[in-house]
């Protein structure tokens, strides 16, 4: 008994001591837990207005000599020091869309085909072997472009496409010129060969998440593959396959090894598709290397500057348009 | 406690090891044009073999050569288009040649053999400002008798990327047509007309030639004769018909006086009778008063001793090397470096 009276005294406030101790320990991890990742977390933001202060200090000399004109002159004359972006931009932009044409389709039915028809042995392989199409770089699908794929385009299907087209008027424009292989129309078939693994497996991903009871019960009142599909599958996915779609046109935008290899980089705007052409990516890829000091550098980092614009706008864009789905769907 | 002191022993020792190796062995850095990085990686590398020195060169461009150069990042930069005298002298630069090389004008046109095809200077300006649109133009056929043109459009190749072999076809050009250089200029990045592809590098633009039909580019004679590709013959200052060669080149530099300021005389259409008409050298730009002796040296010595050993090694890799007398008098100019 004395023994334990002497013994409590003498214990306790040490034990205090050291939970208060064991505590303040804690506290003082978690604090420091804390600022780390907030600092982790500002690095982004500050190398994100870091790159966009740069691009556009660097992008003033010529943003001060042409204005806003520089968004929409079609002229890009190094000897001269005159520059425009919208032959870079137009590519860009007809490539991206030319690539999701193809590619959401395609993407769309290769989910449909995982999910709902596909036998159970095929599902995993085909899966599988779409992941790895994702994962080939890019310069890869650009080597086979231009040495496998644009001269087989070139001798077989761009006559065809002439032969159809040629002589439909508005249309027959977009298929005008010697067939050479390359040009905006290869760039975009390869590019959206390059975006459809992205977009197939965020839709399947996505359609995967419907509920098999509402699947169910939609066949169970009678309805086909083909009903279920629109009437449940899709109203109940849509802001997934949105998000994927812009995926896939983020991607197609950025691209830049794939399309210097096949698009023909010439920087001007010819109205038929056959004609090479330039995309942003793609000349700042060619140029940055030689480019000569004073506008030129300044005009190519303009350049840089729109592509980022454009970029930042379609990530609105979709961030929106699923918002705007979510809202729907809550309704 | 023991193995603390020895470790700062040893690497006491490695500290004084590697000065005393620096000592013997200068490391030297260069950056500029990429056409000639194969002959000097090349060259570092045998005289890495023989001094123990290393030599690094980057091929971050000509322009990036000279950017360097004058910010004195580098040892010796390197340049495919020669600084102007005030400008060597404004920067207290010398420069020198160093190797030689061409520019082919390569075809893609079915049933048309190398060196079968002949062009002369102001035809082939015309070609490349978009004005001959057809490979069955008169104008070319005025020069082929004989041979079958196809009614085929011509589809040009040029340089995506901004260029040393785009500097000089494309000034060999504006002196043969005043046209030429109004509408599509000369520089290493140029105004070129509708009618073409660009392909990245001299390799890029090799493979565009090769895989399109109907194409005329031009590339540098290395990448030319590595990928076997059908050659145009072009018409020189004497009238004659050169297929592009080694040899051609050769003489092409063999009447030029290289005896000015820079040692950069004109190259392109010379007047011997086998001179190929679109030839030039690469040039490399050294500090006329450096801070570090050593490396100033070490530069010399360099290129010294490729001058006098990397000849062969240069005729291997497709380039051409510099004449015999040219090469003398680039070892003299180089006492400049100090």
């Amino acid at each position: 008994m004395s023994e334990l009276t002497t013994a409590v005294p003498f214990d306790m406030p040490v034990a205090v001591d050291f939970h208060a101790r064991q505590v303040r320990k804690f506290k003082w991890q978690d604090t420091i837990f804390h600022q780390l990742t907030l600092f982790f977390a500002f690095i982004v933001l500050v190398a994100l207005a870091g790159m966009l202060i740069a691009l556009a200090v660097q992008a003033m000399p010529v943003l001060r000599q042409s204005g806003p004109a520089f968004l929409w002159t079609d002229v890009w004359n190094v000897p001269d020091d005159k520059f425009g972006a919208l032959a870079a931009i137009y590519g860009t932009v007809v490539t991206s869309v030319i690539a999701l044409l193809i590619a959401v389709p395609v993407s769309f039915g290769i989910a449909l085909f995982l999910t709902e028809t596909c036998p159970a042995c095929l599902r995993r392989p085909l899966g599988t072997a779409i992941e790895l199409l994702a994962g080939v770089p890019s310069i890869i699908y650009g080597i086979w472009g231009l040495f496998v794929f644009a001269p087989l385009f070139a001798k077989h299907v761009q006559p065809c496409l002439q032969a159809i087209f040629g002589k439909v008027p508005v249309i027959g424009g977009w298929f005008a010129g010697p067939p050479i292989g390359v040009g905006i129309l290869t760039a975009g078939i390869v590019l959206s060969l390059m975006v459809i693994p992205f977009v197939a497996s965020v839709m399947r991903d996505v359609f995967e998440t419907v509920p098999a009871q509402l699947k169910e019960s939609a066949y169970g009142v009678g309805c086909t593959t083909w009903e279920v599909v629109t009437g449940v599958v899709l109203p109940y996915t849509r802001v997934g396959v949105i998000g994927g779609i812009m995926l896939g046109l983020g991607r197609a935008l950025g691209e830049t090894m794939a399309v210097t290899f096949v698009i023909g980089n010439a920087n001007r705007i010819v109205g038929s598709l056959f004609a090479p052409g330039t995309s942003i990516a793609a000349t700042l890829a060619n140029e940055f290397g030689e480019a000569d000091p004073g506008l030129h550098i300044s005009a190519l980092f303009a350049l840089g500057l729109v592509l980022f614009i454009i970029t930042f706008l379609v990530l609105a864009m979709s961030r929106w348009l699923i918002q705007r789905g979510i809202a729907r769907q809550g309704r | 406690m023991n193995s603390k002191r020895t470790l700062r022993q040893l690497s006491v020792l490695a500290a004084t090891m590697s000065l005393s190796l620096s000592a013997l062995a200068v490391d030297i850095t260069g950056a500029g044009a990429t056409f000639p990085a194969a002959i000097y990686n090349k060259w570092a590398e045998a005289y890495k073999a023989a001094t123990k020195s290393q030599v690094n060169y980057q091929a971050i461009g000509s322009s990036g050569g000279v950017k360097q150069i004058k910010a004195r990042t580098v040892d010796f930069g390197g340049s495919d288009a020669p600084l102007t005298e005030s400008d060597l002298d404004a920067a207290g630069l010398v420069q020198v040649p160093t190797v030689m090389g061409g520019v082919t004008i390569v075809i893609n046109v079915p049933g048309i053999e190398s060196g079968k095809l002949k062009l002369d200077g102001p035809s082939t300006a015309d070609i490349f400002r978009g004005a001959i649109k057809k490979w069955n133009d008169p104008v070319i056929g005025a020069q082929n008798p004989g041979l079958k043109l196809p009614d085929l459009a011509i589809t040009l190749v040029f340089r995506s990327d901004g260029s040393g072999t785009t500097y000089v076809f494309s000034n060999y050009l504006a002196k043969q047509s005043a046209s030429f250089k109004s509408e599509v200029g000369a520089g290493n990045n140029v105004n070129w007309p509708a009618n073409g592809v660009g392909g990245k590098g001299n390799a890029g633009v090799a493979a565009n030639v090769q895989k399109i039909v109907g194409t005329i580019g031009y590339v540098d004679i290395a990448d030319a004769m590595k990928n076997r590709m059908t050659f145009a013959a072009l018409k020189n200052k004497a009238g004659k018909h050169i297929v592009p060669s080694q040899e051609s080149i050769a003489d092409a530099a063999a009447g030029a006086n290289f005896k000015v300021k820079g040692m950069a005389p004109d190259l392109l259409d010379q007047a011997h009778k086998n001179a190929w008409p679109i030839t030039s050298a690469t040039y490399v730009l050294a500090y006329a008063k450096g801070t570090d002796a050593a490396r100033q040296k070490g530069v010399v010595d360099f290129f010294s001793w490729a001058l006098n050993n990397g000849q062969k090694m240069a005729t291997e890799l497709g380039f051409v090397p510099l004449p015999a007398s040219v090469a003398k008098m680039v070892e003299t100019e180089m006492n400049d470096v100090k």
